[in-house]
Parts: structure tokens; C-alpha cells; sequence
């Protein structure tokens, strides 16, 4: 039988054709969104992760006879339109202010890179360019090829120095004193506190001693201890897997160690693990209570008016800003909830407040109830999709109305949670706001976690990603020599973010697997 | 046969039984299983059943027929009081299961609808191994042991005709397998808390021929065991399979009796002219 308007074999070209200006649009929507992100990407991972490889060093001599040494960035038109200029970073902020330097090409008249350039990463005024002329070590002088070997091997020795001693006064000293102020008045323990901090200056000591003499590019001469300096290297002379190796280090101290220089330089791992654990704390208190807010509404409650108004509610809950659930945070949970807390609990501490300021607790309880929209809602989807003749199919096995909930249910519903927590998850990792009132610090170098009693400290402020950035970003004294940190600070977060949402859908899609569900997405 | 007024209904040697109209059906009152008394039952406003009453013999299979929306789905629901969920329906009159009121409060729910297992006409697994769905209903009761489980699991899909088709990939999803076996797992699953009464609501309409033939062989051989009721819109099957056949129509039994009777000798013209497929929906 042949349908009018129909050819009774293959797609009509006709209906293809009708469909294909809304098909184009759709698809060009997906393809620039898909650029855009990509753009994005691109432009964290290359800002940030160049920052840490180590950059060839050039030593310019300029018309008037001045030399330069730096690294050099973007090129730009001169403002006279006649020629090009480029950014130099010249590094040594000792040495007068400035770390960058514009130079117009024709300036320049030679432009080489000596293999001896040394770069020194310190513990301040950030890094060194420059030639190193002699190491003195006690009563030797060292200078030429043998300096530079020995300078690299006393460096291990003194970082080595330096992780024991942070070790001893983080994990010895600062607990025995706290746990001293605890007993407060009782001494017993002077005499070890009075070793351990004897040993701690010991190791000062040898960390101390040895001086460099170093050159700028100037040919002044400068003299700097060298506990100060943190590392050494000379690009120039560096083989391409030797560079790829610093990279690798380099990147893997930013990801492991604290930050230093007013956040301006060093590692962000408080940030990481800050962000880690306040969100893993949020989606531990957000999930019941967003579940069982659900099932409430969903399973429970009568199906009348009211009910209909607190889902309306809680649906608009979801569009209040962050800013005004920080303030709410501030007032009824660190003020309202800590400060009785403080009253009753740790009243020999006050007036310096223990829960009643900001801290990870409050924190990641404020991003529970910014988020429990987002769960309640995505639960319910998930409670109100499951078809009636499953929970009749259990019900007529003789399951009450609870065991139909918890068996049938619940299981089934469990992936639509898991959605919920997803977004939950990716709306908090991202959130900076409310957290500037209820508990981030610009500088916790202690994260919240760690070997003394009871372990997880939810009283204690902690850093966060988004904040370092913020931070790193408005609140340095040089902003531009913080952008490669902001850049990849960003990156991290957007990472970590990641991370997190990929262990949430793994989860979902193992639960849908286990509960035979057929895999969606 | 006469009627003793002084002894109450249920213990009849022979009871007046269906409709108004007085047909004399040739069990005891012993043989009773469900006795529906006066049950008339609305959603909101909207009647769906008035008036019904009718017993359901004990190890017979009783089935159902009637155009579609004439209550025959909400009749079976009534009957292991599934509709208490729905807050909208309102009922009244009777119905004993064995002698007692399934509406008396000290009645568990739960308990009597494990009692009166019910199978629906969509296969409704549950999204688990083929295994936990057999043994969702003996998880519920506790107390048994993993290979007391085992033996009834094994029991349940033997006597639901799966046993050979599913024994190697008893840990598989129950979603894998296909609808007529989807089907008989959910019989399997009803039979393994060992129902007394099996409501079947068109068992078989989603199923192709071969399924529907294994079903209806099944509902053969649960006979002795179990008294079924069996919702149809295939007159052949109900011909085949049920003992008694009631003739449901606008939420009213209109003709109810032994099914060679109902089916060669309707006394009624609107049964006749439904059975002969004069009459549409
Ligand atoms: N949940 C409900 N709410 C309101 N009305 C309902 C509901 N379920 C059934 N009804 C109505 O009750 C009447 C009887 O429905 P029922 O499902 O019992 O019919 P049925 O005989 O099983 O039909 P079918 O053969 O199509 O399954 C119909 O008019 C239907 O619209
Ligand atoms: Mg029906």
C-alpha cells in the first residue's frame, strides 16, 4: 500500500531537508560551546603549566653598553608605531623593584645565551637571575665549574635540613605546646619541649653557614646565605629531558607543598586538600538530609497544597546567591550555633573563639544548605521516575510500605541521588563567596587533618582553591609576577572539580550496573 | 438445594451465588476462597465497581472477562487491598478470605498480600539478579536460612517453567531476559513466599503465543496447589484454563458461572453477544 507523500522505501529526502536548518543550529551551538570550553582549557593548561618549565635565560646587551638578562615574553608594537618591543622578566626583585622590563628590539645589539646563567628560586624576593662567582663554605672559597657542583649538592643537604626541621616543629614541637596550654600550669614536660627545641636550632645551624657570591647582570656583586635559597639551576645548560625532569619536580612541589612569599610563590597542597575535604565533608551532610527531604516530599508527605508550596520553595531555594547563604552561615551558624558552643564547651578558651569563628565545620554546612536544593530536587526526579507497578510489584510480595521504599525504591533511585550530588558537588568545589565568611583563611598552612587527636579538626580554618586565586590574584603585591600561580591555581581547580564529579559518575554508573538498569548516558 | 436462613452464608452446603439472578454454582461453601460481598468501589467520584458479589472456589481458576474498563483490573486489586494506597478510592462492602474479613484492622497489610500474590500485565522485575528477585519476598520474612533460600529459589523457578532456561546465570540482571520469561520470573517470585490465592491480571497479553501456551500450561499446574483468579481479554485462554468465568461489565457482574456453561449456554444476551465479539469494548 503506497501512504501519499511517502516513498515506501528509505527516508524521505524531503523531511531530511525540513529538519536540517534547526539540526544545523543545534549542532553549531554544541560545536562552539565545545570550542569555547576547549579555549578554555587550552589557555589554564598553557598558562599554567609553562610556568613551571624552565625557560631558556638570554643575556642581552643593549645600545649603551647596558646588559640584561631575562626571559623573554610578548612581543608588542612600540606606541611610535616604528618597530617592535618586547616584555622581558628580569627576575631579581632586590634589585631595584621591577621584575619586568619592556625592551624595543632595535635596542638591542646582541642577544646570547651563556650556558653559565644560573636562576635561583629563594625564599625571598623570588628568583635570581644571574652568574654565580663563588661559594664560600666555612673558611673555603670555591669558585668556577667546582662552585656550582658543590652548590647544587649542599642544596640537597639543606632542603633535606629543612623538611626535618619542619617535620620536628609540626608534628613534635607545636603539639607538645598545645597540649601543655591544655594542662594548663603543669610543666612536666619542659624538659622535652626544651630538647626538641634545641634540636630544631641545631639543624638551623647547619642549614646556615655557607654564603654565595652572586652577579646580577650588571656585574654587581651580592652576597646571599644560602638557607635562603630554596633551588638551583641553569637552564641554558640543560638537556631537554633534564628540563622535562624540573618540570616534573617543579610541578609536583606546587601540587605537594605550602605556599610562600604571601601566596605569591610556592605550593598549594593546603588549598587542595582544603577543597577536598570541605566538599567531601558538604556532600556527607548535604545527602541525607537532601534524601531524606525527598522521600519526605515524595513518599510521605500528603500530596495537598502545602506540600506542593514547600517543593515550590524549595525549588527557588536553589536560585538564592551564595553570598546571602554565607551570610546566613555567619549569623546563625558561627555566631548563633558556635558562639554557644564556645560558651559551653570551651569556655576557658574565651574570649578567643574556637567554633565561634569561621572553620571547616561551618563552611562545609553552609555549602550543604546551598547545595540541598539541588539534591532534594534531583531525588525527588528520581523518586517520582519509578514506575508504580515496581513499588506494587513489591508490595504485592508482602513488603510493607517502608520495605518497598528501602529495598525497591531507594536502590532504584540511587543514581538519580548521585546526579544530585554531582551537581551539588560541582556547584560548592566552585563556590568562593559564602566561604570568606564562614571559614577560609588566606594562609592555614595546618590543614585540618592530621596525626593528633581527634584527627579531623572541623573547628580550624582552612585554605581553598578558589580563594588562593581570588587571593593570589587582587591581594599580591605584584600581580602580574602572581598570574602564572593564578593560571595555575585555576587549572588545579578545575581539576579537582573534575576529579570529583568523575568518582561521583563512576559511582553512578557502577550502582546503575549493579541495579541492572540499563546504562543512560 | 435449599437455602437454611439460620446458618450464616459462608457454611451453606450449596450456596445461591453471582448475581441477583440466581445462578446456582456446584461448590460448598467449604470450597469458598474469596467471598465478595456487596463491594462497591469508586475513584473519587467515579464508580468503577457496583455492587459485586461473587465467590471464588478454592483450587479452581476463576477468571475474569469483560470490555476493557469495566472493572476487572480494580475488581483483582481490591482483593489484596492494593487500592490502600490510592487515597482517592472509596469502598464498601465485604470480602472474607477464608472466613475472615481482609478489612478487619488487626489484618496486616503486608501479610495478606502475601497471602494473595498478584502478577501484573507488564512484567515488573526488579532491577536485581534474577536470584534476589526470587528471593526479594523470603528476604522480607527473615529468619531463613542461605540455603533454605537456595532450595526455595530453586523450588519457585522450577515450578515456574524457568528453572532450565535461567539456571546457569541465576546472578544475571532479571532485565536480561525477555518478556515471556520476565513474566514467568515474577510468577516464580510470587509462588516463592507461597501465596494461597494467585491473582493474574492479563498474564499473558504482552507475550507471544509460545509464552502465553507456557503460561497457560503453568496455570494448569499450579491447579492443585493454588486457587487462581485470572483476568482475560482472550477468550480462547479463559476457555482453556479457568474453571468459572464471570462476565464483568460497567463495573457490574452480569453473568457468572461454570465455564463450559458460560461459554456454550449463555443465559444472558450481553454475555453472548461479548463472547461472540458482537459487542466492542
Ligand atoms: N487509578 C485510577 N484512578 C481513577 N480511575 C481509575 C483508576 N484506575 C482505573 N480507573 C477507572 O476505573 C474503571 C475500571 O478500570 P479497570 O482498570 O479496572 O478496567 P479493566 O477492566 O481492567 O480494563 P482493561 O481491560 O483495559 O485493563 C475505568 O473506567 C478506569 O478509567
Ligand atoms: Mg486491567
Amino acid at each position: 500500500m503506497k501512504i501519499p507523500g511517502h516513498t515506501a522505501v528509505g527516508m524521505p529526502g524531503k523531511r531530511r531537508t525540513r529538519e536540517g536548518p534547526l539540526a544545523w543550529l543545534a549542532a553549531a551551538s554544541v560545536a562552539l560551546s565545545l570550542i569555547m570550553l576547549g579555549a578554555l582549557l587550552v589557555l589554564l593548561s598553557v598558562k599554567g603549566l609553562s610556568n613551571f618549565w624552565p625557560a631558556t635565560v638570554h643575556q642581552l646587551t643593549l645600545k649603551g653598553g647596558e646588559t640584561v638578562i631575562g626571559v623573554p615574553l610578548e612581543t608588542r608594537e612600540l606606541p611610535s608605531r616604528q618597530g617592535l618591543e618586547r616584555r622581558y622578566l628580569t627576575a631579581n626583585r632586590d634589585d631595584g623593584g621591577g621584575i619586568w622590563r619592556w625592551l624595543a628590539n632595535d635596542q638591542i645589539t646582541e642577544d646570547t645565551t651563556p650556558e653559565d646563567l644560573v636562576v635561583l628560586e629563594r625564599r625571598h624576593w623570588g628568583t635570581f637571575f644571574g652568574r654565580l662567582v663563588a661559594l664560600q663554605s666555612g673558611d673555603q672559597r670555591l669558585t668556577g665549574p667546582d662552585a656550582w657542583t658543590v652548590l647544587e649538592s649542599r642544596l640537597k643537604e639543606i632542603n633535606a635540613l629543612r623538611d626535618e626541621r619542619r617535620r620536628l616543629t609540626h608534628d613534635e614541637i607545636l603539639p607538645l605546646i598545645r597540649s601543655m596550654e591544655d594542662q594548663d600550669g603543669h610543666r612536666s614536660e619542659d624538659r622535652r619541649l626544651a630538647d626538641l627545641q634545641r634540636r630544631a636550632s641545631e639543624l638551623q645551624q647547619r642549614m646556615q653557614g655557607d654564603l654565595v657570591v652572586l652577579e646580577n647582570g650588571q656585574g654587581r656583586r651580592q652576597e646571599q646565605a644560602l638557607a635562603e635559597i630554596l633551588e638551583a639551576w641553569r637552564p641554558n645548560a640543560m638537556a631537554w629531558h633534564e628540563k622535562l625532569g624540573h618540570w616534573v619536580r617543579e610541578l609536583w612541589q606546587f601540587l605537594s607543598q605550602g605556599p610562600r612569599d604571601a601566596n605569591t610563590a610556592g605550593g598549594v597542597w593546603p588549598a587542595i586538600f582544603g577543597t577536598i575535604l570541605m566538599v567531601l565533608l558538604m556532600s556527607i551532610l548535604v545527602t541525607p538530609f537532601g534524601v531524606l527531604a525527598a522521600v519526605y516530599l515524595n513518599e510521605v508527605a500528603h500530596q495537598g497544597r502545602l506540600t506542593r508550596l514547600v517543593r515550590i520553595g524549595v525549588r527557588n531555594l536553589a536560585g538564592v546567591p551564595s553570598i546571602v547563604y554565607g551570610v546566613f552561615g555567619l549569623g546563625v551558624f558561627v555566631y548563633g550555633i558556635g558562639g554557644s558552643i564556645d560558651r559551653w564547651f570551651f569556655e576557658s578558651t574565651l574570649p578567643s573563639p574556637t567554633f565561634g569563628t569561621g572553620g571547616l565545620l561551618w563552611a562545609s554546612l553552609t555549602l550543604a544548605l546551598l547545595t540541598l536544593p539541588v539534591v532534594i530536587v534531583a531525588t525527588e526526579e528520581g523518586l517520582s521516575r519509578i514506575p508504580l507497578h515496581q513499588r506494587e510489584g513489591a508490595l504485592a510480595l508482602g513488603a510493607t510500605r517502608f520495605e518497598t521504599l528501602t529495598r525497591v525504591v531507594l536502590p532504584m533511585a540511587t543514581p538519580a541521588m548521585l546526579t544530585g550530588l554531582i551537581l551539588a558537588v560541582a556547584r560548592a568545589a566552585g563556590e568562593v563567596a559564602p566561604l570568606m565568611l564562614v571559614g577560609v583563611a588566606k594562609l592555614a598552612p595546618q590543614v585540618p587533618l592530621d596525626g593528633e587527636f581527634p584527627f579531623l579538626h572541623l573547628e580550624r580554618k582552612f585554605m581553598h582553591l578558589g580563594y588562593h586565586i581570588y587571593d593570589a590574584a587582587f591581594h599580591s603585591s605584584d600581580v602580574q609576577a602572581a598570574m602564572p600561580l593564578v593560571y595555575a591555581t585555576a587549572l588545579l581547580l578545575v581539576t579537582v572539580i573534575l576529579v570529583l564529579n568523575l568518582t561521583a559518575i563512576f559511582m553512578r554508573h557502577y550502582l546503575r550496573k549493579r541495579h541492572g538498569a540499563p546504562v543512560r548516558r | 438445594m435449599s437455602i437454611d436462613g439460620e446458618l450464616p452464608k459462608r457454611q451453606l452446603a450449596q450456596a445461591r451465588l453471582g448475581n441477583r439472578r440466581g445462578a446456582v454454582m456446584e461448590f460448598s461453601a467449604a470450597d469458598t476462597c474469596l467471598d465478595i460481598q456487596g463491594l462497591t468501589l469508586a475513584y473519587g467520584g467515579k464508580t468503577a465497581l457496583k455492587d459485586l458479589t461473587l465467590r471464588i472456589p478454592r483450587h479452581r481458576v476463576t477468571a475474569f472477562i469483560g470490555p476493557s474498563g469495566c472493572g476487572k483490573s480494580t475488581l483483582l486489586r481490591a482483593l489484596n487491598r492494593l487500592h490502600d494506597l490510592n487515597e482517592d478510592v472509596s469502598r464498601h462492602g465485604q470480602i472474607h478470605l477464608d472466613g475472615h474479613d481482609i478489612h478487619d484492622p488487626r489484618v496486616a497489610v503486608a501479610e495478606l498480600r502475601r497471602r494473595v500474590g498478584m502478577v501484573f500485565q507488564a512484567p515488573n522485575p526488579f532491577p536485581m539478579s534474577i536470584y534476589d528477585n526470587v528471593a526479594f519476598g523470603l528476604r522480607l520474612q527473615g529468619g531463613l536460612s542461605k540455603r533454605r533460600i537456595d532450595d526455595v529459589v530453586e523450588w519457585a523457578l522450577k515450578s515456574a517453567a524457568l528453572w532450565d532456561e535461567v539456571k546457569g546465570r541465576l546472578r544475571a540482571s532479571a532485565w536480561s531476559l525477555s518478556g515471556g520469561q520476565q513474566q514467568r520470573l515474577v510468577i516464580a517470585r510470587t509462588l516463592a513466599v507461597e501465596p494461597e490465592v494467585l491473582l493474574l491480571d492479563e498474564p499473558a497479553s504482552a507475550l507471544d503465543p509460545i509464552s502465553t501456551l507456557k503460561i497457560e500450561e503453568l496455570i494448569r499446574t499450579l491447579k492443585p496447589h493454588l486457587t487462581l483468579v485470572l483476568v482475560t481479554h482472550n477468550m480462547q485462554q479463559a476457555a482453556r484454563v479457568s474453571d468459572y468465568t464471570a462476565f464483568l461489565h460497567n463495573g457490574e457482574l452480569v453473568e457468572y458461572g461454570p465455564t463450559d456453561t458460560l461459554f456454550t449456554h449463555p443465559r444472558l444476551r450481553r454475555t453472548e453477544n461479548y463472547i461472540t465479539g458482537r459487542m466492542v469494548g
